[in-house]
């Protein structure tokens, strides 16, 4: 019984993939890559998103480093976000879901990394004896 | 074709034929997709060691001393461009114009290369000025860092060269097409990268 309903999923899944007439091995014959409409919007956020951290650094906007770079740090996480799906087209769906597996992954183990490098060497710095500039310049 | 292979009441076999079809490409492109996930993995080690060594400027230069936030945005304008045109010559590919795509490809590469041009500027002023990569904990972990994402950018336009090559002498044909589709991967990943770069290195190092 499954064998039957499984062949009928290959036959169909390879008529999707190809498509009748079009040439084996043609990677992405439906534009997967994206349209011209998709890059300009992605382009377009990018550029908007690039600016507004340029300008809040440059023009010392909101006189507070702290929330400056709160604020850059997370339009920086958006516009990641928009190149990921305007320019990478990254979506939960392709290849079966595996691109997104793969990211759901990489982006735990670089958050441990990045998280637990800056939290575990600033408690290391903080353990130290302070040291003035001059001093540090005479140590070996 | 691939279905009679398996015996008749085979249920697995015909199971994992259907896996292996879904992507079309032998698998190339998810491939080079975990490649491009090992390589996220580098910079985030490189922005880690960054973000602990940041600050010793071992009585050197800092960031807001030495950064010119001018040129750096220029630098991630052309890296933006290079990646919408990109996506122009991807689009040309779909609709099988050799001319328009290649043409769009050189107009990427010589945005990226406007952006190493830039780039290297930086770093020979920095190194006229004393501030070399020996200078500081916060210097080597700069050029480490920004200097890994050049390279990259120096290999993705040795990359386009060749591809451009490739297209020209045997056309868009599907190995060509797939080659260019990891190599837009590849760029886009590094304007991806270059975000962090600019918010976390050059911004956030400017207002110290």
């Amino acid at each position: 019984m499954s064998a039957v309903t499984g062949a009928g999923d290959v036959r169909k899944s390879q008529d999707d993939g190809a498509g009748p007439g079009m040439a084996r091995g043609a990677p992405h014959p439906h534009g997967a890559h994206g349209s011209f409409r998709g890059y300009v919007t992605g382009f377009v956020l990018s550029v908007i998103l690039t600016a507004i951290p340029f300008w809040l650094v440059m023009g010392d906007v909101l006189q507070d480093t702290l929330w400056t770079s709160i604020v850059i740090m997370a339009l920086a996480a958006v516009q990641i976000v928009v190149h990921m799906i305007y320019f990478l087209h990254m979506n939960t769906k392709s290849e079966g879901g595996w691109t997104f597996m793969a990211l759901a992954f990489t982006l735990t183990l670089v958050v441990i990394t990045l998280v637990g490098s800056i939290w575990v060497m600033y408690h290391l710095d903080q353990n130290m004896m302070p040291m003035t500039p001059h001093e540090a310049l005479q140590k070996p | 074709m691939h279905e009679r292979t398996a015996p008749p009441g085979a249920t697995a076999p015909v199971f994992y034929e259907h896996e292996e079809h879904a992507h079309g490409d032998g698998g190339t492109l998810i491939g080079f997709w975990i490649y491009l996930m090992g390589d996220s993995l580098i910079f985030a080690i490189l922005f880690a060691t960054y973000g602990v060594l940041g600050r010793n400027y071992a009585a050197g230069p800092s960031g807001a001393e030495l950064f010119d936030l001018r040129l750096v945005a220029v630098n991630t304008g052309l890296l933006l461009l290079s990646s919408i045109t990109y996506g122009f010559a991807m689009l040309e590919m779909d609709k099988a114009r050799i001319d328009t795509t290649l043409r769009w490809l050189a107009v990427t590469g010589l945005f990226g290369a406007g952006f190493l041009a830039i780039e290297l500027f930086e770093f020979s002023h920095l190194i006229r000025e004393g501030a070399t990569p020996q200078r500081s904990a916060f210097l080597s972990a700069f050029f480490t860092l920004v200097g890994t994402h050049g390279l990259h950018v120096t290999f993705g336009i040795l990359w386009l060269v060749v591809l451009m090559l490739q297209v020209r002498q045997r056309g868009l044909i599907a190995e060509n097409q797939r080659r260019l589709l990891c190599l837009s991967m590849f760029w886009h990943f590094l304007d991806v990268v270059w975000i962090g770069v600019f918010t976390f290195v050059y911004l956030m190092g400017a207002m110290r």
